[in-house]
């Protein structure tokens, strides 16, 4: 029996939580730590907070909300976006983040994987790869957010990400990230052949349907899944509608547009339906709902 | 003092101390050795690699401190690697001597697929812990229950030679390995109580009931 994990990922920026379509055009949907309660709530498996901006600002402004979420939700946290060094790895832990998630600094600096795995633990450390699908059917990994070009081969990177010391590997699909078309199936199935580290799969998510071939028929080990999660969470939580700072592109909300391609379902509703579908993963006691 | 959460360097203590704010015990983190032996309740929480825990154990000294705090018979509680290192030795990277308070060895985790379901290592995992014919009463696991979900983040487990100091059992892959250990005033757990949600922390809630009554 294997239990999967459905990860609520939260792009921040600033005092926002944002979310754009293939890492870009980033729109203000509200605060970070009200949508991370409600997740908590609902019974997300963990959280992940990337910081949009701190990797091509070289900044990280991320460690107030990471320290307040950390001292109220008891679920593990994972947190990227401007991690570069030893020092940005244990200021992110001292601030509450129980893993760290690195991407650009891993590839501009591979051996930093080897020293933050010893100093830190393996299972501390999650390599976020960000791969585009190219022209002739093969996928190169890609830095800040997807805009810098490598010609590091995902294939390649992920094996030696796992030699390295890597604990998990996020695997971005930055083609299907925001899309709402279902995550890169092909991508995933690569990746899982390869490396016997824990995969979450990131990018594509709409619906139930998208989630169980990513795991049923991809082989991923968790899904990370945020546009999906959002909206519904905005339609249905009136709470959380209007609540976030004036930085940014505020007019998504303001308008009050929802994206139609995504569904409705909360968390719960979520995993209640991934269990019809003979893929567990853990359940909230009622009495905790 | 209510709780000394033992400070070496290794582990995520923010959760642990976190996690005792919110029941409302008061804890700090240390490696001093005094703070330890005077407080009520001793943590020993973990991430990381055996090895260079149990050297920088041994080289601080805390590992005399350790074994003087369990032989006062103050609730000593071990997490995750705390747990491990409790066992006599480890086969990570070659083979590594440990605290040797609980008879038996901690070994990694086999990859496996089957039936074409990867169980991918580490275990990165909310799991179930299950009964192993010891009662949870008296213990800190008396307000859970049977195949509650647990937190767990590891790539070696334990195997105690004594099997009465099972608590919990759990099972990854084709391994039904120890995930909880009660022996005499220590607890230790491979899981991770405070990254568990609310059935994790009543664990913590138990904690305070103990030292309250």
């Amino acid at each position: 029996m294997k239990f999967i994990r459905i990860i609520p990922r939260l792009d921040i920026k600033g005092p926002n939580l944002v979310k754009g379509i293939h890492l870009e055009g980033l729109r203000v949907l509200g605060k970070p730590e009200d949508f991370a309660r409600l997740y908590y709530e609902q019974g997300a498996d963990e959280l992940i907070y990337q910081d949009t901006v701190a990797s091509l600002y070289q900044r990280n402004n991320l460690t107030e909300v990471v320290t307040r979420t950390a001292e109220n939700l008891f679920i593990p946290l994972t947190v990227g976006g401007g991690v570069r060094t030893l020092n940005d790895i244990n200021d992110v832990l001292r601030a509450g983040a129980d893993k760290v998630s690195i991407n650009t600094a891993a590839i501009n600096n591979p051996f930093l994987i080897n020293k933050a795995s010893r100093a830190f633990g393996s299972s501390t450390i999650v390599v976020n790869i960000e791969a585009i699908r190219q022209p002739n059917g093969s996928y190169l990994a890609y830095t800040d957010n997807g805009r810098e070009y490598t010609g590091v081969k995902v294939l390649d990177w992920a094996r030696e990400v796992e030699e390295r010391g890597a604990g998990e590997i996020l695997l971005t699909s930055i083609d299907k990230e925001g899309t709402g078309n279902g995550f890169d199936m092909e991508l995933i199935r690569m990746i899982s052949g390869v490396v016997t580290i824990p995969i979450i799969a990131h990018g594509g998510a709409a619906n139930v349907s998208h989630i169980v071939e990513s795991i049923s028929a991809a082989g991923a080990d968790a899904v990370a899944i945020a546009s999906m999660l959002h909206y519904s969470a905005l339609n249905r939580n009136g709470s959380l509608v209007g609540k976030y700072e004036e930085e940014g592109n505020t007019e998504f909300l303001k308008k009050n547009s929802s994206f139609k391609v995504f569904g409705k379902e909360n968390l719960l509703e979520i995993k209640d339906q991934l269990k019809k579908h003979n893929i567990l993963s853990r359940v909230l006691k009622k009495k905790w709902m | 003092m209510d709780v000394a959460i033992i400070d070496y360097k290794m582990s995520n203590l923010f959760s642990v101390q976190a996690a005792c704010r919110k029941v409302g015990i008061s804890s700090v983190i240390t490696s001093d050795k005094n703070e330890i032996l005077n407080a009520k309740i001793a943590i020993l929480p973990g991430v990381g690699a055996f090895g260079e825990a149990m050297k920088y154990l041994l080289n601080s000294k805390l590992d005399d401190c350790i074994y003087r705090f369990v032989d006062s018979g103050k609730p000593f509680i071990g997490i995750c690697l705390g747990l491990q290192l409790l066992f006599e030795s480890s086969e990570e990277f070659g083979s590594h001597k440990g605290l040797g308070l609980i008879k038996g060895t901690v070994k990694k985790f086999q990859f496996i697929e089957n039936q074409s379901v990867r169980y991918p290592v580490p275990q990165i995992s909310w799991n179930k812990i299950r009964q192993n014919g010891t009662s949870w009463d008296q213990t800190l696991l008396c307000n859970n229950h049977d195949n509650d979900f647990m937190y767990f983040i590891h790539s070696y487990y334990v195997e105690p030679e004594v099997k009465s100091v099972v608590l919990s059992k759990t099972i990854y892959g084709d391994k039904e390995y120890c995930s909880s250990i009660q022996y005499h005033n220590i607890f230790a757990s491979q899981f991770h109580p405070e990254k568990s949600g609310p059935v994790g922390m009543k664990i913590y809630e138990e904690l305070k009931n103990k030292l309250t009554n």
